[in-house]
């Protein structure tokens, strides 16, 4: 996977974020640094862009991003935090997405309100039950239709997720029956000690028995179906980094490669920069940017 | 205030097993074999557990099973409902054995 983080700056200041995005920052890649996120793209086989921030879709070369990536014939993929699809200048996004058959993974981590907006914001949950709607209603999540509409499931606190296939019913379920909303899987992620989820457990008195929890929960199943192995991360400034999370702790590739001196059969041979984070990853049924890890090599 | 309770305690359960190491092996073996996924799932028994908890009162179980039910995708209405469930038989186990009272009563009173 070739996976871009376009920046920090989000319209959301959700409580678990390893990003901490949020409206005031200010760190957006540019254009230039876009194009040379293309120009690596083309030197390889990878079949995924993955696009993500922040919220992506804040910023100015989104759409030429996909634009690009589509006309290259990759898959394309929208992390969406779907309030961002309501904002005024964000008319047109969705059916730009559908135009593009982007597919479009969105947090959810909740189907009540209570647990949603204590995670993401108050009003978030009626406003993602919006937008799921303006989803549904070109096609997203309808069987047969071509358009993937994924939701993201993280604990509202310190514990692991559930299991993903029990949690994915539940939703399927219970946004169907409350809300009408249909989709097609449903993704659990663990919650990582970083940036404001870090701030959390510190804050909580839950940070010890939260590591201990993630350390005694290593499967090594699980850590066979790392992400890292097969996703190279770039950051908003070009920087390489082996996964989002490295990004954010800003422990880039081993050789401190940049986008502009992309050499893509190097980084398929490079050393994954680890951390005590990782145990993240490769707890229970693992977690990665499409969910459970394990049994999945 | 220092109580007899301590949250970190429970990490040492398996302490108990270090004077009676089969016993406690077998213990083991069946607990897990009890909370493993059967005609009832892995959830609905973390919610049995932890409305059992709440009627033995046991502080450790209490904190396990919460845990376990946020883990297994439950949330606060369920788990507040199991409660009641719970409280519910306690509390309808004391009432019934009113007639017994009232059979007492009868028998003594003209």
């Amino acid at each position: 996977m070739f996976q871009i983080n376009v920046g920090k700056l989000c319209n959301q200041t959700c409580k678990h974020c390893h990003v901490d995005a949020g409206p005031h920052r200010k760190e957006i890649m540019t254009r230039e640094t876009a194009e040379l996120c293309m120009a690596g793209l083309r030197q390889t086989l990878i079949p995924t862009v993955d696009i993500t921030g922040g919220a992506p879709e804040l910023n100015p070369n989104f759409r030429w991003l996909v634009e690009q990536s589509r006309e290259l014939g990759r898959h394309v993929i929208d992390r969406c935090n779907l309030t961002v699809l309501l904002l005024p200048s964000q008319s047109g996004t969705i059916e730009f997405l559908a135009r593009h058959q982007v597919e479009v993974i969105c947090s959810l981590p909740y189907f009540l309100a209570e647990q949603t907006d204590a995670q993401r914001g108050g009003g978030v949950f009626e406003q993602s039950i919006d937008a799921l709607k303006r989803l549904n209603a070109l096609g997203y999540g309808q069987p047969g239709s071509g358009l993937l509409l994924n939701l993201v499931y993280n604990p509202v606190g310190a514990f692991l997720p559930p299991a993903q296939h029990a949690v994915e019913a539940d939703f399927k379920r219970e946004l169907g029956r409350r809300h009408g909303i249909e989709f097609n899987s449903l993704y659990t992620i663990t919650n990582m000690p970083i940036s404001r989820f870090l701030e959390f457990l510190l804050r909580s008195g839950n940070y010890e028995r939260y590591m201990e929890k993630l350390a005694n929960a290593y499967n090594p199943a699980a850590a066979a179906g790392v992400m890292c192995r097969d996703t190279i991360s770039i950051g908003w400034d070009g920087a390489l980094y082996d996964c989002d999370f490295n990004q954010m702790l800003e422990l880039p590739v081993a050789s401190g490669m940049h986008v502009r001196d992309f050499r893509p059969e190097l980084l398929a041979e490079r050393r994954i920069v680890t951390g005590e984070h990782c145990y993240g990853c490769t707890a229970g049924s693992g977690s990665s940017c499409s969910g459970t890890t394990a049994g999945l090599r | 205030m220092a109580g007899y309770y301590h949250q970190d305690d429970l990490a040492h359960f398996a302490d108990v097993g270090r004077n009676a190491p089969e016993l406690w092996k077998k213990f083991s073996e069946w607990y897990a074999a009890v909370f493993a996924e059967g005609a009832l799932s892995e959830r609905e028994k973390s919610l049995i557990a932890l409305a059992v908890a709440h009627t033995v009162q046991c502080p450790y179980c209490i904190d396990a099973y919460t845990q376990s039910c946020l883990e297994k995708g439950s949330n606060l209405e369920q788990m507040t409902e199991a409660l009641h469930v719970a409280s519910a038989i306690r509390g309808g186990a004391s009432l019934v054995h009113g007639v017994q009272m009232r059979n007492s009563a009868a028998k003594v009173s003209m």
